[in-house]
């Protein structure tokens, strides 16, 4: 993959390499001690631990985090071990470290140039024969066929790079070999270790566009800037109050806020909370019930409380707007190919002069929608199911809030108790197994029949 | 009018805008207005189911409305759905394209639609029939000029909204493949979407390369409003459950949350010592949670209102691409590069 600066693309690089810098920092930075390996002394290495440690004092994390974080960086070939550096691993020891040069950073040398690896297994067939293995052999093998031509150029680099690596101090040598190393590592991981660098297929940008800049782009964009400018905004304080107040109401009702009567399925393998909350089960928890108070949508959205309240309805002789609702929605979201047909029958159903189930909207309402018939799509129902769907939040849902009806099911509402923890120590509950969706004929609502707990049926397994 | 005085015009129109945002009076941000809630306790969730079987990098997720099963895609080309609650696979099918991004269970629990580097969107009837060859059934609904990268189905099975690398969406009726709408507007492409739970509207909320979270209206294909306050891609958006507001996951290292009455940014979650980017997004069903997968393999639980982090969660092995909580709320799934997924309640 070519083009593009890699700190644009992969933001996080940029930022790994403003980490590394500040832990190098003489004052600030991680503490640097000369480390002695074998008869040379290593200068400018820091310990895994002390790595570890200023992570957590520098971003108040945890040291598990800490660690992670560490880690990251060394797979990343920010950081290279000196005893052991095939490993990108960070070790929250005495272990020592590096800091890798900018000079084989990701972001400088990247994407990491063919040549530059036949050059560098070269040096490593030379330097010892045989030393090369596994995928460093194959892609030697596959290198030298590819680039045949000039292979006489690689052996002549890699001959001339040992040549004056061997000038250089034991130290140096030794560090220039891990900085190498720990570059290769990361660009060519060996087979089983996931590339860091893989980044997915390629996404285009602004710049190097897939889309047109062109006029009519530059025209809609004008477009949505002018409406911003007059749009009216509603004031901060109250859009942020609205979410205290949402998150407080619902808070109760968050499995996760404040788990779930009578206990978490997912945690204790008992799916009773599902049974118990089925789409259209007798008796209703309480939490649920609760919940068709919140607001109209949340009413309508639950298939038992629509039913409830379709009964309710029907004590007053207007669960025809309730129907004319649900029969707009079906137009709205159902196929093209029905479109026409289904326009139809809601206009005989509700709309038409002497229809059986006439639904009362406002006379230009009426007037707009039927002159809208006159070419039928999709949304030309929505200003009357507007009307209509407004007129049932503002009128009947308040009424059937206060009504008997909903009075008694609050009351009747079960509040299941909490399951009391089993220990079974050599045993555990079966999972039982549901049916699937796609195995019921479909229902109206198109929602399964509540599961009943049992043997497991359904076969698994693909 | 010539197309650089159009360029010039459209350009000068949104800095109008931007500069109106800079003298806007109030700048509250949402953590400001939280001070009074009381801060969340002590938070532990675990991962309760681990599914294994993608031999590829997992993708992509999406819960069934009868919140256990779900459908799954990896680069491989598999797309499986599961019984994640008895960690059973019950079907599988492979696609003719790797890189499979995106994949959406249908509101029936009938059918699935995925799609990928394909360029596509296909639906998938699922059936129980032993006889019958999932793919054989296949039907080829959205058709992109490049990867599609997200896809939705609206209230019904018959319709799908997607997202593509074409830098467009498309509003697409299932049976016959006809393209209802298309919305134009992002610079670049289009990685992610997510429809309004609106009692009366059509919209949805779409991210992309250039840094834009655009809202639609779905009847005229309209944009009607957009933010960019992202310094990089935005891999993930998701409407609070109230539908007043949506989170975004970007490249950049952070989420934000955006106030669609307000017509701005509100709050803004990060920390320096997370660096890669977020991935994915959502909330939990009262929206005080915000999780967030990330691509240095963990998973981040934002307070929403504090505009703190409350937990960081480890366990996958290489990038979260994927998280959607479970339609009630129990648990969430998280699909990552290390070919699993994990169900954590």
């Amino acid at each position: 993959m070519a083009g593009g600066r890699p700190g644009v693309q992969m933001p996080h690089l940029s930022k790994m390499e403003r980490v590394v810098v500040s832990m190098q920092d003489p004052d600030q930075g991680v503490e640097m001690r000369n480390q002695r390996l074998r008869i040379t002394v290593i200068p400018h290495t820091v310990a895994g631990s002390d790595v570890v440690d200023w992570l957590v004092q520098k971003y108040c994390i945890s040291e598990e985090e800490a660690l992670h974080l560490g880690t990251l960086l060394v797979q990343h070939g920010y950081l290279y071990s000196l005893r052991s550096p095939r490993s990108l691993v960070l070790r929250p020891d005495d272990t020592p470290y590096r800091f890798q040069t900018p000079y084989f950073w990701t972001s400088t040398l990247w994407p990491a140039a063919e040549l530059d690896y036949a050059i560098y297994l070269t040096k490593k067939n030379i330097r010892k024969q045989g030393a090369l293995v596994g995928h460093e052999k194959e892609h030697y093998d596959q290198l030298h066929r590819k680039i045949n031509h000039t292979w006489d150029l690689v052996v002549m680099q890699a001959r001339e790079q040992l040549r004056a690596a061997k000038q250089r101090r034991k130290g140096d040598r030794l560090v220039i070999a891990c900085q190498e190393q720990t570059y290769w590592l990361v660009n060519r991981p060996p087979p089983g270790v996931p590339s860091v660098l893989e980044q997915g297929p390629e996404r285009s940008s602004c710049t190097a566009g897939r889309v047109q800049m062109n006029t009519e782009f530059y025209k809609r964009e004008m477009e949505r800037c002018r409406k911003a400018l007059t749009r009216a905004r509603v004031k901060s304080s109250i859009c942020l109050e609205a979410y205290l107040k949402f998150s407080s109401q619902h808070g109760p009702h968050d499995p996760i806020m404040s788990g779930c009567l009578p206990s978490n399925p997912w945690v204790t393998d008992d799916d009773t909370y599902w049974i118990m909350n089925a789409p259209s089960v007798a008796v209703p928890t309480k939490l649920r019930v609760e919940r068709w108070g919140f607001s109209f949508q949340e009413l309508l959205e639950d298939p038992l409380g629509r039913a409830h309240f379709m009964d309710f309805l029907r004590t007053e002789f207007s669960a025809e707007n309730l129907s004319f609702w649900e029969a707009c929605e079906e137009l709205r979201h159902g196929g093209q190919a029905q479109v026409h047909a289904m326009v139809d029958a809601v206009y005989q159903q509700f709309l038409a002069p002497g229809a059986a189930r006439w639904v009362n909207i406002d006379s230009r309402t009426m007037e707009r929608t039927l002159e809208g018939l006159q070419q039928p799509h999709r949304y030309v129902l929505d200003d009357a199911q507007l009307h209509i769907y407004m007129l049932m939040k503002k009128d009947s849902y308040p009424r059937f809030l206060k009504s008997s009806t909903y009075k008694d099911l609050l009351a009747e509402a079960v509040i299941p108790p909490e399951a009391k923890r089993r220990v079974f120590p050599f045993m555990r509950k079966p999972r039982h197994s549901s049916p699937s969706p796609a195995l019921l004929p479909a229902s109206t609502s198109g929602e399964p029949v509540a599961a009943a707990s049992g043997p497991e049926c359904g076969d698994g397994g693909t | 009018m010539d197309e650089e005085t159009v360029e010039i015009q459209g350009r000068i129109f949104y800095q109008m805008v931007a500069i109106k945002d800079c003298i806007l009076v109030q700048n509250l941000e949402v953590h400001q207005v939280a001070e009074r809630v009381e801060a969340l306790g002590q938070f532990v969730m675990k991962t309760r189911r681990t599914l294994k079987g993608h031999g590829n990098k997992v993708l992509c997720m999406d819960w069934c409305k009868d919140k256990r099963r779900i459908v799954s895609s990896s680069q491989d080309g598999k797309v499986i759905v599961w019984d994640s609650f008895t960690t059973n696979k019950e079907h599988a099918v492979t696609m003719p394209c790797t890189w499979v991004m995106a994949c959406a269970y249908a509101p029936s629990g009938c059918a699935i639609a995925c799609g990928g580097l394909d360029n596509k969107c296909s639906v998938y009837p699922l059936t129980f029939d032993k006889n019958e060859n999932m793919a054989a059934k296949k039907k080829s609904v959205a058709m992109h000029t490049n990867y599609l990268s997200a896809c939705s189905f609206t209230n019904s099975d018959m319709q799908i909204l997607t997202a593509s690398g074409d830098g467009t969406c498309a509003l697409w009726d299932v049976e016959s493949g006809q393209l209802l709408q298309s919305f134009h507007g992002h610079g670049a492409d289009v990685l992610c979407l997510d429809l309004a739970p609106s009692e009366t509207g059509n919209t949805f909320v779409s991210g992309g390369c250039d840094k834009k979270a655009m809202v639609w209206d779905m009847r005229s294909g309209q944009c009607v409003q957009a933010f960019e306050t992202h310094e990089s891609d935005i891999n993930s958006v998701r409407y609070y459950p109230s539908g007043d507001a949506f989170a975004s996951g970007s490249d950049d290292a952070t989420c934000r949350l955006y106030d669609l009455r307000a017509d701005r940014e509100v709050s803004i979650y990060s920390k320096e010592s997370i660096i890669f980017g977020a991935s994915s997004v959502d909330f939990s069903l009262s929206g005080r949670l915000l999780f967030a997968g990330y691509n240095d393999y963990t998973i981040n639980v934002w307070d929403v209102l504090k505009g703190s982090r409350v937990s960081i969660l480890f366990g996958h092995e290489n990038r979260v691409s994927t998280l959607r909580v479970s339609p009630d709320g129990t648990a969430f799934c998280s699909g990552s590069w290390d070919h699993t997924l994990r169900v954590w309640a």
